[in-house]
């Protein structure tokens, strides 16, 4: 009778509870293995820049904001943070003012091979800005004197985004229908009116996405800046970042800790704007 | 006097399709005009370069005696009700209808003025400050059509406006847009692939087939005589019955069956013309015997139609369809004797397809 009833049943229950247990055990310790490899050092962003004796462990800090005020007298950190936001500002505002209209000439004329075009600049796209194009780009500005000039790196970074960015406003724009341009036409409106009136209002939410993704994109960037900018009074915060240190080639943690932390802000607020006001979606047109 | 004159307009795709094929046609002042045809039959077309959004291939369109073949599409003043009605998302229903008055500029009285005139005529007042995307279908049609009416155009054109209704508030909207068109009395050119829409709307209507015009004419000479083979299949609930056969001695003669021959064909139908037969089930009704004219057969379906059914019966090979009054109606594998109508079968070239 040992074989069958309640007591086996049960048995088998409890090895099976107990073998689900060793699994949400296992489980449980890789996903925190995982997180943790995240979290750390998001947790050293938050908190170095408040202890006044920051290294590269994560501690309680001696809570204070002098890492701030050691920072805000280097010379060259706040200008960093101006130079990385004319090139991200500038960047995304390109991408924009060619993007835009490029994908919605993409959207509305149909011309043989538009789709492999567009697969293909999207390719393209990962080796403009890539480091296998740089000694070309470099060569490329110092012929056209685009060395230590933020419109060099503008341009560059602009060549690097474009393609994706009229990937997916094409998107954007094809869920537009047709109609609403041809009843503007037909009430007398000109082209320039329809771009305005009709269809920059509607796809206004895809333009602030693709905005907010430039400048991110622009504002991390590193290789760009670095290969094209000697004059460190024009460099970005990317690059500035690996020059704090002191005279004894040591890492001052005081300043990087707080520039680290000032460097993230405006991408995340640009981030929580941008979500906020339009949610970031990757569709036009109104629905229902 | 005709408002809209179109004279050999041929529009040719890139790719070589022939939407619109030397196409004529004159629409009268006033006139509430339907253009009926199958899908790709070149309608949206015809009316597309009748706004203007399609230039023609060749060929002349005029409005009020004045070549508008090259005009803009704003430049012919008129307005269009598209199939999604193409109200703007971003825009309230106040700010949709202003639209084009303001793109023509007139001032803020006088747009005031003719949005609540427009707005009260199709009772959406309520609405205004509301977002295309927060009414109904049926609002949405009110809007767009108070929009063209804003306007004050010389000529409404209509692209399927109903078809994205549902079946129900389509007939109501059928009614309305009847009724307001009889009030503006402004010319307006509709095109459906309904024909009970087409029927029930216009003054007078084209079929069209291939970017051809296959008839012009009021719904009625539609249901009592079609033109032509194409015509006479494709309008009417039931299909009707088209039946091949040839003239012979003065008589119809289908198979074993013989009919008169149709009264607007007596002089013109010769001995040995290979001929189609065509009479509406509508007009073939059951009699108690067989006789001269009437086919005799065994029914194999019934259809209810509500007040009457449609019977088919085959007759030695040959499928005929009549009708019946609800409650007399035959069992299936009954003999049934079908008599059309005296004067209403008509008779139709089998080679050119054409009334006789």
């Amino acid at each position: 009778m040992k074989l069958f009833g309640k007591e086996v049943a049960l048995q088998d229950k409890r090895r099976i509870d107990e073998r689900t247990k060793v699994e949400k055990i296992s489980t449980f310790a890789f996903v925190m293995l995982a997180v943790s490899f995240f979290a750390i050092p998001l947790m050293w962003l938050i908190l170095a820049p408040f202890d006044s004796d920051p290294t590269f462990r994560i501690k309680w800090p001696n809570w204070g904001l002098g890492n701030f005020s050691e920072m805000a007298e280097n010379p060259y950190a706040y200008r960093s943070l101006m130079n990385s936001a004319i090139f991200s500002a500038g960047s995304g505002l390109a991408v924009i003012l060619v993007g835009a209209p490029a994908s919605y000439v993409l959207s509305r004329i149909k011309f043989s091979g538009r789709d492999a075009f567009l697969y293909v600049l999207l390719l393209f796209s990962s080796i403009v800005t890539g480091s296998a194009a740089m000694v070309p780009l470099f060569l490329l500005s110092l012929r056209l004197n685009l060395i230590d000039t933020y419109q060099g790196v503008v341009l560059v970074l602009t060549g690097g985004l474009i393609p994706a960015a009229i990937f997916i406003l094409k998107d954007f724009t094809d869920s537009i229908p047709k109609s609403y341009e041809e009843s503007a036409q037909i009430f007398g409106a000109s082209s320039f009116r329809i771009l305005k009136d009709v269809v920059t209002p509607i796809i206004r939410p895809g333009l602030a996405v693709i905005f907010v993704w430039s400048f991110v994109q622009a504002w991390g960037n590193f290789l760009a800046p670095f290969i094209l900018i000697r004059d460190i009074n024009k460099q970005p915060a990317a690059v500035m970042m690996y020059s704090f240190y002191n005279d004894g080639g040591q890492a001052v943690f005081r300043t990087v800790a707080a520039f680290s932390l000032i460097y993230t802000i405006p991408v995340l607020a640009m981030y929580f704007y941008v979500n906020k006001k339009y949610g970031f979606r990757f569709y036009g047109g109104i629905k229902g | 006097m005709s408002f809209v004159s179109i004279e050999k307009i041929t529009k040719v795709f890139p790719g070589g399709v022939r939407a619109l094929d030397e196409l004529n046609l004159e629409i009268k002042d006033g006139e509430f005009f339907a253009l009926l045809g199958p899908s790709g039959c070149g309608k949206t077309t015809l009316l597309r370069t009748l706004g203007g959004l399609e230039s023609s291939t060749s060929g002349t369109i005029s409005f009020e005696g004045k070549d508008v073949t090259f005009l803009t599409p704003g430049a012919r003043n008129i307005a269009m009700v598209f199939q999604d009605y193409a109200l703007y998302p971003h825009m309230n229903v106040l700010e949709n209808i202003s639209y084009p008055l303001k793109v023509r500029k007139f001032s803020k009285e006088e747009i005031n003025k003719r949005v609540t005139q427009a707005s009260e005529a199709l009772s959406i007042q309520m609405l205004l400050d509301r977002k295309p995307g927060q009414i109904s279908g049926g609002q949405q049609q009110r809007v767009a059509v108070a929009r063209a009416m804003a306007c004050t155009p010389s000529l409404y054109l209509f692209d399927e406006p109903l078809s994205n209704l549902d079946a129900r508030l389509r007939l109501e909207a059928r009614t309305f847009l009847k009724q307001l068109q009889r009030e503006l009395g402004v010319t307006t050119i509709l095109v459906t692939h309904d024909q009970s829409e087409a029927l029930a709307l216009a003054d007078r209507m084209a079929v069209m087939d291939k970017g051809r015009i296959k008839q012009v004419g009021s719904p009625a000479e539609f249901f009592h005589r079609p033109a032509n083979i194409f015509v006479a299949s494709f309008i009417g609930s039931t299909p009707m019955n088209l039946l091949d056969g040839l003239i012979n001695d003065g008589k119809v003669v289908i198979g074993s069956m013989t009919f008169d021959i149709p009264e607007h064909a007596t002089s013109t139908a010769r001995t040995g013309d290979q001929i189609v037969f065509g009479v509406r089930p509508e007009y073939v009704s059951l009699v108690s015997g067989p006789g001269s004219g009437v086919a005799s057969g065994v029914v194999k379906v019934t259809e209810n139609l509500g007040t009457h059914y449609l019977v088919t019966a085959d007759c030695d090979g040959i499928l005929v369809r009549g009708t019946a009054p609800d409650g007399s109606e035959p069992a299936m594998g009954d003999t049934v004797h079908l008599k059309p109508e005296p004067g209403r079968s008509l008779l139709y070239n089998k080679t050119s397809e054409d009334l006789y």
